[in-house]
């Protein structure tokens, strides 16, 4: 059977880069004892998907990896307790937050569902940008194309993220985004902010920020329009039903959601719960 | 949240950042108001290799075990942080604390190979002690240890005290002693003077050293009475009880050149081949009992999570209960997708039976280390490896299904031939001819694939060739050069790849091995003129070094390629290492005669490590 788990990564850990936290928690797995499926083979590896990778030194409160358990016929697993085992081999500001069933036949794995994700971008304490930054975001989302450079494989190309940037907004003293994160339109929040600091005309070395990273989507639209649906919502548990029925802030009746990790999400000023240390 | 010693940006700005924020499962946090002693434990090398250091992790656990010290960890940092440092003034800092080794009570450097010892004072530089311990007033107590400690006389000027031996021993008194002298108000040189008391502690600040005119060591003395004439390495005799067997190893973010759990299984070699140090210095033979390795395999592997387990040895097919360990791994953990990694086995049947159980033949290669191409010169340094089971060992793999050969080999061994180098492409091309021979056509995987690589031979102390002559560059580079003719002259040269060993660095790791105090000096100049991470191809600079010794006035060849006479004083000789004098110069002499040695299973051959009355020798007596 397969669960998808979400995690924090806060601190400290944001410079644990993508894949040396793919292996963090495959060794966190065997700690914990879960009962992991493995590939054939010579060199039999755990069978697991990450959704979305984290740029080094970006804050997450919201990271999804699918993982494949093997499960026995006539005992049931428990996710509640498997959840518990995890997050006992954890580090410090590394979190298991929920662990869900996926359904079977929705085979769509977590990386291939990512269609979009939140950030809260904080200025460094003496480094916010000047002015009236939500007058000039108003400007900045008024643009019809906002052009980047990317650098590909195939070195420099021209994007507009114009298109890309479903929400923005200032929050207490941060400011929070929705941006398309699938795989042909992934759009990075440095870029977006070096971006928008450049179109308020402010210089980008005099300006500092960190990035938390708050949830991940799946979108559930008809193409038209969008339905972000977070994925944990899309397993079988009691977290589906509680998003559909009581809207997105209700993420604590996840199985296994600690009272301590709870963190409303319009508490205006403590957006997130990453912590914002002065450098 | 812990708080990191390095800002967001340094950090961001630097390859592989995680090398230095700490927090990894198992590392050992302590409330620093609650212990007396703090010390820093250091590898000199980048945070992947100086993670994958047994010794180094035995230490941690070892001393993190008493509830009044609490051990961290701090290693080189690399080059790209290591100028953000300078630029910017910033302090190195221990790994679980963040905070800075200048107030640390002991700062202990590990040295595994004489190609850190650059490393090693730029972790002193960077973290705001002075080099030389002469200057020292303050600071932490600055030690040295690790395989190159048994030569400590090249790095003697910048560390108060060198750990002579295995950790497990005198550590715990050493910490009573600077504990005892803390509460008496001592000062440090009291504190040092103690130290040299207790067994296995070397204060180089104590002893003097006086030269002849022809440069040699006029005499080595201390400059007290108290002070003991011999330093005697130490080692635990007991492995059951004394072995500080590991629980939970730190487990690393970022991939350790040794991603894995490394087991050890036995200390020492009874082997005796005459160019091995480890196999001279680590004597007598010591296994641990096998139940507690099974229960230690079970405890790390949970502990940790790894999906490997690498046995560790000197040569793991003499550790008697091998076949019921790696039979144990097998049903035990392969089941568990974990990995079994067997390296330093002699190819036999049970190898090859074992081997095929744990890896895919088709993906590995088969490893035999010949050392020398000819079997006059293979008995010259005793190496017991005789062609008939190198070419029976091939032939059992091949029909096993290998059919990658891996064979390492030394050039500029004492009394090297012509032939011998000859013999190297030889014996390569009898492995091919062995496998054409021996597998018919349609059985055949492709080409039979040899890779031949050679090092060149460096001459360490505490071996029988301790006294020999080393070769220059130039002679190394002709050595190759035979070598690469004759395997290009083979009638199955296609199947065979040579590759040698770069000989610069070769020449200084000779330099260094067998130095007296007097390289210091050129040690110091050469970090200063930018020598760092000398153990890296890519960082590894020989100019640098041949200019310090130029400005230092140190002639290479001194130290490289003169031949010792036996009565010469050789600046490790104050060390009682267990191994005798006379039993090395027999056995040099041995060399000279073509004349084998038993292994000490088979028969003692009076090396002096008996008188540690433990392991081998003493097995089947009690």
């Amino acid at each position: 059977m397969k669960v998808r788990i979400k995690f924090s990564k806060v601190g400290p850990m944001k410079f644990v880069g993508h894949l040396d936290t793919m292996r963090y928690f495959q060794k966190a797995i065997r700690r914990a004892g879960l009962p992991a499926a493995f590939s054939g083979g010579f060199s039999p590896h755990m069978i697991m998907s990450f959704a979305s990778p984290l740029g080094v030194g970006i804050e997450s409160l919201g990271e999804y990896f699918d993982l494949e358990l093997a499960e026995e016929e006539n005992s049931p697993l428990d996710l509640y307790a498997l959840r518990e085992r995890l997050q006992a081999a954890m580090v410090e500001d590394i979190n298991v937050l929920a662990m869900v069933r996926i359904p079977e036949g929705k085979a769509q794995n977590a990386m291939s569902l990512v269609a979009a994700a939140d950030y809260e971008i904080r200025f460094r304490p003496g480094r916010a940008m000047k002015g009236d930054i939500s007058g000039k975001m108003g400007a900045f989302l008024k643009e019809k194309e906002i052009w980047i450079t990317k650098e590909g494989k195939n070195g420099e190309r021209q994007v507009d993220i114009r298109p890309y940037i479903y929400e923005m907004e200032e929050r207490g003293e941060a400011i929070f985004c929705r941006l398309a994160s699938a795989s042909g339109n992934y759009t990075r929040p440095e870029d977006m902010m070096r971006s928008f600091i450049r179109f308020a005309g402010q210089d980008g070395e005099d300006v500092s920020f960190t990035i938390c990273r708050l949830e991940v989507y799946a979108d559930r639209g008809d193409g038209e329009t969008h339905d972000f649906v977070p994925l944990y919502a899309l397993g079988e548990d009691e977290g589906v039903k509680a998003y559909r029925e009581e809207g997105r802030e209700e993420t604590s009746v996840l199985p296994g959601h600690k009272s301590e990790n709870e963190e409303p999400e319009d508490n205006a000023g403590a957006l997130s719960g990453c912590e914002d240390e002065a450098l | 949240m812990r708080k990191l010693a390095l800002s967001d940006d340094v950090l961001l700005s630097v390859d592989k950042a995680a090398r230095y924020i700490g927090g990894e499962v198992n590392a050992i946090v302590k409330d620093k108001d609650s212990v007396d002693i703090r010390f820093a434990m250091c590898f000199p090398d980048v945070y992947e290799i100086g993670m994958s250091n047994l010794g180094l992790m035995i230490l941690y656990d070892l001393f993190n075990q008493r509830p009044d010290v609490w051990c961290e960890r701090v290693f080189s940092p690399w080059t790209d942080l290591d100028s953000v440092m300078r630029r910017e003034g910033l302090r190195l800092f221990a790994l679980e604390s963040q905070e800075p080794i200048r107030d640390f009570d002991f700062l202990g450097i590990s040295m595994g190979y004489e190609m850190c010892y650059t490393n090693a004072l730029q972790v002193l530089d960077l973290s705001g002690i002075p080099l030389k311990a002469s200057e020292r007033t303050e600071g932490p107590i600055v030690i040295g240890g690790g395989t190159c400690a048994y030569n400590p006389e090249p790095m003697a000027d910048f560390f108060d005290l060198f750990y002579i031996g295995e950790g497990e021993t005198s550590y715990d008194a050493l910490f009573d002693a600077y504990k005892e002298n803390k509460k008496n108000g001592g000062s440090r040189a009291d504190f040092l003077r103690k130290a040299a008391h207790i067994p296995g502690i070397y204060v180089p600040s104590l002893y003097q050293v006086s030269y002849k005119e022809d440069g040699t060591i006029a005499s080595f003395t201390p400059l007290y009475e108290d002070v003991p004439q011999k330093v005697a390495r130490q080692l635990v005799l007991d492995m059951d009880k004394s072995y500080h067997r590991i629980k939970a190893p730190v487990v690393p973010f970022i991939k350790a050149t040794q991603d894995r759990v490394t087991l050890e299984i036995m200390r020492g070699c009874i082997r005796g081949c005459r160019f091995c140090q480890a196999g001279m210095l680590y004597r007598p033979t010591r296994e641990r009992p096998v139940e507690e390795l099974k229960e230690s395999a079970r405890e790390m592997l949970d502990g940790t999570g790894h999906e490997e387990i690498s046995l560790s040895s000197l040569s793991s097919s003499d550790y008697r209960d091998l076949p019921e360990l790696v039979n144990f791994l097998i049903d035990e953990f392969k089941g568990k997708a974990v990995n079994i990694s067997l390296p330093s086995l002699r190819i036999d049947a049970f190898a090859l039976d074992v081997m095929s159980k744990v890896q895919d033949v088709r993906k590995s290669s088969l490893t035999f280390a010949p050392e020398a191409g000819s079997q006059r010169l293979r008995d010259v340094i005793n190496k017991g490896l005789t062609e008939e089971v190198i070419l029976k060992g091939a032939a059992d793999a091949f029909h096993g299904g290998w059919n990658r050969v891996k064979l390492y080999f030394m050039l500029g061994l004492p009394t090297e031939t012509e032939e011998d180098m000859k013999g190297i492409a030889h014996l390569a091309e009898k492995i091919a001819e062995t496998y054409y021979d021996e597998i018919p056509k349609e059985q055949r995987h492709g080409k039979v694939q040899i890779t031949v690589s050679t090092s060149f031979f460096v001459p360490k102390p505490f071996t029988p060739f301790q006294w020999v002559g080393m070769g220059t560059e130039e002679a190394f580079i002709e050595k190759a050069k035979v070598v690469k003719a004759e395997v290009r002259a083979m009638l199955n040269q296609k199947s065979i790849r040579y590759n040698w060993h770069e000989p610069d660095v070769t020449v200084l790791e000779g330099f260094l091995a067998r130095g007296d105090r007097r390289c210091g000096a050129v040690i110091q100049k050469a970090y200063e003129m930018g020598a760092l991470y000398d153990a890296w191809t890519e960082s590894f600079h020989m100019d640098i070094w041949k200019k310090a010794m130029e400005e230092a006035g140190t002639d290479l060849d001194f130290y490289t390629t003169r031949e010792r006479s036996f009565d010469e004083i050789l600046p490790w000789d104050f060390i009682d290492a267990g191994v005798t004098r006379s039993f090395l110069w027999r056995e040099w002499q041995n060399a000279l005669k073509e004349t084998v040695t038993p292994n000490c299973r088979q028969a003692c051959s009076g090396c002096g490590a008996l008188a540690y009355g433990g392991g081998v020798c003493v097995e089947g007596k009690d």
